[in-house]
């Protein structure tokens, strides 16, 4: 990677690592076109934006359609090379060994007992070819197959009427998602993907929602009550960020 | 209402019900275009990004929540207006007819600083004007329901040719509204006496 490119990554990292993002969220330009307000409604307004967050949390629940299927797309539409996206560069993707790889179970679920690959590849295996929207915008259509997520979750006793579903990665990404998004058709435990850097051993494939709520190098998954938020969502980006 | 044609004291040219919502309408383009610019530079379109210091939210997470808070005051602002210009009679009565002839022929008056200008009446070009903006604001809404919902709302984003197709016309309708803002703003800065109306309601005394 070219020096420059390197330096713009840098500083993207340190935009991205603000936490109060009201706090930057009025930029000097911006702000002199709103002269009028003070400074100090800072609190005001990020409190207002977070509670417009959750609204339209509510209202995207609301929207969300379980028998609605995202548009599926043939071979000759695959996007090649499927772009890489983390939080991180691609050369820091995290090594998993396959063979002492074991999911982790915890939360609402009533058979806790750690799987092997061997084990979910034992299950049905399903493929989709799908629309993947990133929340910056570009879009790439790509290929998955794996265990239909809603299958594992009944195999392993999971509380279907739970609230949410977590996730926990192995390059230390986590990510949540709601129960009905869980339980939709497409949503996909995906073994099978172009290449080890989008996920081995496990990710979440699922093309109602946006990019950053499908969770790679998964190593855990549980089921709770309580909001688990995730990564990018505690940094301010909507929680529910459906397609 | 006051008629454009009686005209002894001061005449209600722009009622409440129009201010309050142009100004309503005003903060949530304010905040949708410059949210919107600040997105756009998250994965640029084009060979160029917006600066920065033109831009809502600070970064990409700041710049959605603007850009997903004041949709709503946009979508619903924007309802009311259309209900109330079709009910009261305001668009039939000072929108039509259109005629893109006069339109130009009003272009070219203005230019020479000959085009007279009624208080309470629009001529030719800001009907054209108006209307096309009032169009290319629908545009804008559904083509970003199209972009927020492809899969949810995916007969829509088919209609629009597709997630990213969608994407250029959320753009260009931008651009459109833009460009109208361009003419608009500095219209009723530099004509005398069109802007207090907006506020008061009051046309001046006719010179």
């Amino acid at each position: 990677m070219k020096p420059s490119r390197l330096s713009a990554f840098g500083s993207k990292v340190a935009r991205l690592e603000r936490r109060s993002f009201i706090k930057q969220s009025l930029s000097l330009g911006a702000l002199s076109l709103l002269s009028g307000c003070t400074l100090k409604d800072d609190d005001a307004v990020d409190r207002l934006l977070s509670a417009m967050s959750r609204f339209n949390d509510k209202m995207q629940a609301a929207l969300f359609d379980p028998t609605k299927l995202a548009p599926t797309y043939s071979e000759a539409d695959l996007t090649t090379p499927f772009p890489f996206n983390a939080y991180y560069e691609e050369k820091d993707v995290p090594f998993v060994d396959g063979e002492s790889y074991r999911l982790q179970l915890s939360g609402l679920i009533a058979d806790k007992r750690p799987w092997c690959l061997e084990e979910l590849r034992a299950l049905p295996q399903s493929s989709q070819i799908t629309r993947l929207v990133c929340v910056e915008g570009w879009s790439a259509i790509g290929k998955w197959r794996g265990v239909a997520f809603r299958h594992f979750l009944e195999r392993i006793g999971a509380d279907l009427t739970a609230r949410y579903v977590g996730f926990r990665c192995a390059d230390k990404y986590y990510s949540s998602i709601d129960m009905p998004s869980a339980l939709h058709p497409q949503t996909l435990l995906a073994l099978d993907f172009t290449d080890a850097k989008y996920g081995y051993p496990l990710r979440l494939r699922i093309p109602t929602k946006l990019g950053f709520k499908n969770p790679k190098f998964i190593h855990e998954i549980f089921v709770t009550n309580d909001y688990p938020g995730g990564y990018w969502e505690d940094k301010g980006y909507n929680w529910f960020s459906g397609s | 209402m006051a008629d454009a044609a009686g005209a002894e004291k001061p005449q209600t040219i722009h009622p409440l019900f129009i201010r309050v919502t142009h100004w309503v309408n005003a903060f949530a383009i304010f905040v949708m275009v410059l949210s919107g610019w600040r997105i756009y530079n998250a994965s640029p379109l084009f060979g160029f990004e917006f600066p920065p210091g033109f831009t809502l939210g600070g970064w990409l997470a700041g710049a959605l929540a603007w850009h997903f808070a004041a949709m709503w005051l946009l979508a619903l602002n924007g309802m009311a207006y259309l209900a109330y210009g079709i009910v009261s009679g305001h668009f039939r009565r000072d929108f039509f007819p259109i005629s893109f002839k006069r339109a130009l022929n009003d272009v070219v008056l203005a230019g020479r600083g000959r085009l007279d200008h009624a208080p309470g009446r629009y001529n030719a070009a800001q009907r054209l004007l108006y209307v096309g903006v009032i169009l290319a604001v629908i545009v804008a809404i559904f083509s970003g329901l199209a972009i927020w919902k492809p899969v949810q709302l995916q007969g829509l984003t088919a209609l629009m040719g597709g997630y990213d197709v969608a994407r250029l016309v959320h753009f260009f309708a931008m651009a459109a509204i833009v460009a109208f803002l361009v003419v608009h703003i500095a219209l009723a800065v530099g004509v005398k006496g069109v802007l207090a109306p907006m506020f008061t309601g009051r046309a001046e005394a006719p010179r």
